[in-house]
């Protein structure tokens, strides 16, 4: 197997997260779209794991995924917060902040 | 890029054909996950993404990071999105203005990127193969790293993961 199949798998779904990103207006669905982008990372992780025959990569994946399920934690709360605030979580409403 | 999916012929077979369904699968429902216009069929086919995410570490052979993605992604964040989504919003359905004004935007920055990074890898990592694994990386390898030189990013998620929790409470708790 070429090791370049895991890294352009994790670059199309990093790239169609980060389009998610700039495109979705909901907060919910640019959560989804991180989410894409850290999983995207992951794979890039285990595939230079893979590469290197380390179990390095590994550690750091699973790292990833604690701190990615704190991320949707607090994220999701502070959208709650926003949605009881102002019976909206359109992003570009949330604009009190600017200049 | 066909030798990309359809490898040399000393590499094993089975596993590129896998790859490759697994792949297109992603993809495509990558894709309709910030493409459609109902939020919960967003969340459904995240699902799916990241149900193949974990085959794709099965067949980089990392099963215990392949088991915990199930279990923390599939299991337990994409509870939480749907409990999130049912919090936010009061009708199931399709919802006209879920994108910026200016979502277009977004295309020629994600091919943009796109182009940059595969015009990377593949000049850093064009004709590079991966041979067969071991057996796999062990659970009791990964044990073994995390609990001795990697002792202490593993003590601060544990913070980091408490004070999440304690923060997302503070801030969902109505007072």
């Amino acid at each position: 197997m070429f090791a370049v199949n895991f890294f352009l798998l994790a670059a199309v779904l990093f790239c169609i997260g980060v389009y998610g990103v700039i495109a979705r207006r909901n907060a919910v669905l640019v959560l989804m779209s991180v989410e894409l982008i850290l999983n995207s990372v992951n794979l890039n992780l285990l595939g230079f794991s893979l590469i290197n025959g380390n179990i390095d990569g590994h550690v750091f994946a699973l790292y990833i995924i604690a701190v990615a399920a704190a991320e949707v934690g607090v994220g999701l709360a502070m959208v709650m917060l926003v949605y009881r605030n102002r019976r909206s979580i359109a992003l570009d409403d949330l604009s009190e902040m600017k200049g | 890029m066909v030798p990309v999916l359809l490898a040399a012929s000393e590499v094993n077979v089975a596993l590129n054909v896998a790859f490759g369904v697994l792949a297109v699968v992603m993809i495509g429902a990558a894709l309709f996950v910030v493409t459609t216009k109902n939020v919960v069929h967003a969340a459904l086919w995240l699902v799916i993404v990241l149900s193949g995410m974990a085959a794709q570490y099965l067949l980089a052979a990392a099963e215990f990071v392949a088991v915990s993605q199930v279990l923390v992604y599939v299991g337990a964040v994409m509870v939480l999105f749907l409990f999130g989504i049912m919090l936010t919003r009061a009708q199931i359905g399709a919802e006209g203005n879920l994108n910026n004004p200016g979502w277009a935007l977004g295309i020629p920055v994600a091919l943009l990127l796109l182009g940059v990074m595969g015009w990377a890898i593949i000049d850093l990592f064009g004709d590079q193969t991966i041979e067969e694994a071991p057996g796999g990386a062990s659970t009791q390898a990964i044990s073994d790293q995390i609990l001795s030189p990697y002792l202490a990013p593993f003590l601060a998620i544990t913070f980091v993961l408490l004070a999440a929790a304690i923060g997302a409470i503070v801030l969902a708790r109505k007072d």
